[in-house]
C-alpha cells in the first residue's frame, strides 16, 4: 500500500515539532520518495541518530508500507 | 529476537573490519540500494564480508532490531553500525567513509 506525499510530510512534522520537512516524489508511482529534514533536535545527533529520529515519526512505517524513502537530514543552527 | 541471533551478528561484525548485511551478495546484488553500497566499496578498494539476509529470515529481522534500524543494507566498520544506503552515500561523496576506513587502518589514507 502505497503512502502519499503529504502523509509523510505530516507524520515527519508532528513527529520532530519545529522542523522544516520538503518531500521529493522520485518516481511518482507512491513508493519511491526523499525526504530533506531539516530541525535544530538534530543538533549534537549523530546522522545514525538524526535518521533514527525521523524513522520513528514514521511510526513504523519505514521498512513496511514505505519501501523507498531517502532520507537527508541538516541541522537547523538556531544560535 | 532470539539471542543467538545477536550472538550470530556480534559474531560477525566483531571478526571481520567490514560487514555488509545487504539483500543479494557482492557479486549478485539483488536490492538497488544494496548495489550501491557495495558499488561505494568496491570503488574505495575496501574488502569486505557480505551477508545476504534474504538468506535468512531471523538475520534480517534481527539486524534490525540489533541497532533498532528498520532497512537494509547496514554497513558496520570495525563493530560500528555506520548506516544504511543514505548514510554511506553521504560519507562517501564527502570523503568521510573514506577517511574512516583509513583512520582505521583499513585502506591506505587518500592521496590529498
Amino acid at each position: 500500500m502505497a503512502m502519499r506525499a503529504g502523509d509523510i510530510e505530516d507524520m515527519i512534522k508532528a513527529g520532530i515539532p519545529g522542523c522544516v520537512v520538503r518531500i521529493d516524489d522520485l518516481r511518482g508511482d507512491g513508493e519511491h520518495y526523499a525526504a530533506h529534514v531539516s530541525a535544530s533536535a538534530f543538533k549534537g545527533l549523530s546522522r545514525v541518530q538524526q535518521h533514527q529520529m525521523v524513522y520513528r515519526a514514521l511510526q513504523g512505517k519505514m521498512g513496511n508500507e514505505l519501501h523507498a524513502l531517502a532520507v537527508h537530514t541538516t541541522v537547523i543552527d538556531d544560535a | 529476537m532470539s539471542n543467538d541471533v545477536f550472538e550470530q551478528i556480534k559474531q560477525d561484525i566483531s571478526q571481520n573490519d567490514i560487514v555488509l548485511y545487504m539483500k543479494g551478495t557482492a557479486s549478485f546484488p539483488q536490492c538497488g540500494f544494496s548495489a550501491t553500497v557495495v558499488q561505494i566499496l568496491s570503488q574505495i578498494g575496501a574488502p569486505f564480508k557480505d551477508i545476504n539476509v534474504l538468506e535468512n529470515a531471523d538475520i534480517r529481522q534481527g539486524i534490525k532490531d540489533f541497532t533498532n534500524w528498520p532497512t537494509i543494507p547496514q554497513l558496520y566498520i570495525k563493530g560500528e553500525f555506520v548506516g544504511g544506503c543514505d548514510i554511506v552515500r553521504d560519507m562517501f561523496n564527502s570523503g568521510e567513509l573514506q577517511d574512516m576506513l583509513a583512520e582505521k587502518g583499513i585502506t591506505s589514507p587518500r592521496a590529498a
